[in-house]
């Protein structure tokens, strides 16, 4: 087993804690893991990108080389542009469709989803819609997560379990609100 | 125990705690903040009360870590490669007087800028005080190496320089945790004045004894586990690495070595090991984040041995952190890529928080500069250097901490009018206060404006040495009360904030003006927390 995944998006979208639940899942399967994240300026609205790879083998590198992720995760649909080249020819994209608009030329829709159609294989979900109808909006990260799931190489049981544990000091409503999230990602995933 | 899942800079936190340091000590600057962030949340720091409060800059820091030392007690300094810089008089020094508690000194550097103004490799800053370094290639080396990086310090009798890079800092894996150690009791060195007083006709005989000390530094290194040898069939080519370029090299290679491979992480660069990989192989390759520092050593001067390729020849870019990649690239491996980043994806540079206080501070001073030709603006380290993109475009420098007040000194000695400084408030007690006392002495015609938005920003809102003292501060300094000015900046004030600001800058002395509004991003976290 070996998935190399990158995450993406921009400062303060919380791609982070997407990353620490699935480390946290992964560490029950007693698997290796490496999580490379980036601190610091970026952070103030910049683009932002984790390298996250698990294996049941010894990883080398902190960093995915070019050409062999996985999977990249992206809770901003340019950002899951950003990184194509580190994508496997059979890689998958799951992305969130919904803009983040902060800078001047943010391309048009319509080039946009031009360009994220020429990848072969994604899973692209307006996840603040999806997140809004079952839960809050802040429970976006959680849908994309749910999404990216049936790719991780992890099973559904385990990454719900690193949702309890990362959430659980928050309270019970919390934990629900972000499994609703994850499964109603997942639901929508699998049909895609 | 079992594995837990860390940072880099929370297994080189782990590690001091578990060797059972006394102390901390640092200021805070990426990638190096979550070290002493990890120690201030740790129960086991909590409940030993080791210190663990920020200090006012890196010199603070490390002149106090050295007293920890002198106590007899273990202590950790943490800081960014460009703190090292700040710290250096004490650092260098340090090595001449030598330790007595064992002293961990953490040097964080930043190739490939990520997050700060050069790239500077620190190795050199440990070669030319000729102490001791550790640069582990991954977590579990890291945990390691710190845990016993005081008992290293303790029998050389030298602080020991650990340096990590962006990658390793802030990248976590599973690493497995030793037993905790107890602390150290107090306990002043015995020989003490001939050691830390640095009078010329002692400090020669120290000299002289960290001179001597060179042969015990190396053999350490020559007898450490974490310096390898590798085997490999092909001959035609050696390879040497230092720190995580292991791990890029490891990544081109998954079912073992194809040339003979020397692992350095422990310097003084092991020479033996060195001796073994040219003598048994035709040409050498040189693989190591940041400056080519063990390439130089290799090559000499003169160059008149076996080939040496690297960063210098430009087998590897002389600039920029490793990737797999250009690791891939100077193995003549070819790296195959399957998509191209498509043209509409745009560059989405940092930018100020909707609604952070230096935004309206920068808005009001470019209208108001508006009307002053020749005017400049030394802006200094902090969120407010982003006030150098757009939509701003406000400040004409930014160098290094505390040089905004300095250098809009110098540029009104030079004849600039207005000269103006843009500094943060963790900054100014940084490293502008001592160059505020300079404009004092000389009635400077400038203007200080001091953005207080009473955190450390940047670094992700630590607690700042100033807040609450500013105004106090600046007065001790000797600015003239009738020229320091408080405003909260908010765009209702705007009008209040323009008349200020001519009305300082049209003043000939030293104005300071103070914005003051909380950061956007801790008031959030506070609320937060209550809740």
């Amino acid at each position: 087993m070996n998935i190399n995944i990158i995450l993406s998006g921009v400062g303060g979208q919380g791609i982070l804690s997407i990353a620490a639940v699935i480390g946290k899942a992964a560490l029950k399967e007693n698997l290796y893991m490496k999580q490379a994240e980036v601190h610091g300026m970026s952070q103030r609205g910049g683009d932002v990108q984790s390298n996250l790879r698990l294996s049941d083998k010894p990883i080398s590198s902190d960093l995915i080389p070019l050409g062999q992720a996985d999977l990249i995760i992206s809770l901003e649909p340019m950002e899951s542009l950003r990184y194509l080249p580190y994508l496997k020819k059979e890689g998958y994209v799951v992305t969130n469709s919904e803009p983040f608009n902060n800078i001047k030329n943010y391309p048009e829709e319509a080039t946009l989803k031009a360009a994220y159609e020429k990848v072969p294989n994604k899973v692209v979900l307006d996840v603040t819609k999806v997140a809004k109808e079952v839960a809050t909006a802040r429970a976006a990260n959680i849908v994309l997560l749910g999404a990216s799931v049936p790719f991780l190489g992890l099973t559904y049981e385990k990454i719900a379990e690193g949702i309890r544990e990362i959430f659980s000091r928050k309270g019970e409503a919390v934990v629900n609100s972000n499994l609703a999230a994850l499964k109603s990602g997942y639901e929508l995933a699998k049909k895609a | 125990m079992g594995k837990q899942l860390l940072l880099g800079d929370e297994a080189i936190a782990q590690a001091a705690l578990d060797a059972g340091i006394s102390g901390i000590y640092a200021y805070p600057g990426t990638p190096s903040t979550e070290i002493m962030e990890y120690i201030q949340g740790s129960v086991i720091a909590k409940e030993r009360d080791i210190h663990r409060k920020w200090s006012a800059n890196e010199k603070t820091a490390m002149e106090a870590a050295l007293g920890m030392s002198y106590s007899g007690r273990r202590v950790i300094c943490s800081m960014k490669h460009v703190g090292l810089n700040v710290a250096a008089d004490c650092f260098m020094n340090a090595a001449m007087s030598g330790i007595n508690g064992g002293m961990v000194i953490v040097s964080a550097d930043d190739p490939s800028m990520h997050s700060s103004q050069n790239e500077q490799d620190n190795r050199k800053f440990g070669d030319f005080a000729m102490i001791p370094m550790l640069e582990p290639s991954n977590q579990q080396e890291a945990y390691d190496m710190v845990y016993g990086a005081f008992d290293l310090s303790e029998r050389l009798g030298y602080p020991v320089l650990l340096r990590v890079t962006t990658r390793m800092a802030h990248s976590r894996a599973g690493v497995e945790i030793k037993p905790i150690q107890k602390e150290h009791e107090l306990k002043c060195p015995e020989n003490g004045r001939q050691r830390f007083i640095l009078l010329p006709a002692l400090a020669r005989q120290r000299y002289k004894a960290l001179i001597e000390a060179q042969e015990n530094m190396l053999a350490e290194s020559e007898k450490s586990s974490y310096n390898a040898y590798f085997d490999g069939p092909d001959k035609t080519l050696g390879i040497v690495t230092t720190g995580i370029a292991f791990n890029y090299l490891s990544e081109n290679y998954p079912n073992g070595f194809e040339h003979p491979v020397v692992k350095v992480t422990q310097y003084p660069v092991p020479q033996r090991l060195i001796e073994r990989l040219v003598e048994n192989c035709d040409e050498i390759l040189v693989l190591e984040e940041g400056y080519p520092v063990v390439e130089e050593k290799l090559r000499g001067l003169l160059n008149n041995g076996k080939p040496i390729h690297g960063r210098m020849d430009g087998t590897l870019a002389r600039d920029g952190e490793l990737t797999p990649d250009a690791v891939s690239c100077a193995l003549g491996k070819e790296v195959v890529t399957y998509y191209t980043k498509p043209e509409v994806v745009e560059q989405r540079p940092p930018a100020l928080c909707q609604g952070c206080g230096h935004r309206d501070v920068y808005a009001a001073l470019n209208e108001v500069l508006k009307d002053y030709e020749g005017a400049r603006v030394f802006g200094d380290i902090g969120c407010y250097t982003l006030g150098a993109l757009p939509p701003f475009r406000a400040i004409d420098s930014c160098i290094d901490m505390g040089a905004s007040i300095t250098m809009a000194k110098g540029a009104s000695d030079g004849g600039v009018f207005p000269a103006v400084s843009v500094i943060g408030d963790s900054t100014f007690t940084h490293s502008g206060m001592t160059g505020l006392l300079d404009c004092v002495n000389e009635q400077t015609n400038m203007t200080v404006i001091i953005s207080d938005n009473e955190t450390t920003a940047m670094t992700g809102g630590q607690d700042s040495a100033g807040t609450g003292k500013i105004e106090a501060i600046v007065r001790g300094l000797g600015v003239d009360p009738e020229h320091i000015k408080v405003i909260i900046p908010m765009r209702k004030n705007y009008a209040e904030m323009e008349a200020l600001l001519r009305a300082e800058i049209d003043y000939k002395g030293v104005s300071v003006i103070i914005p003051r509004r909380e950061c956007m991003q801790t008031l959030a976290k506070k609320k937060k927390a209550k809740k």
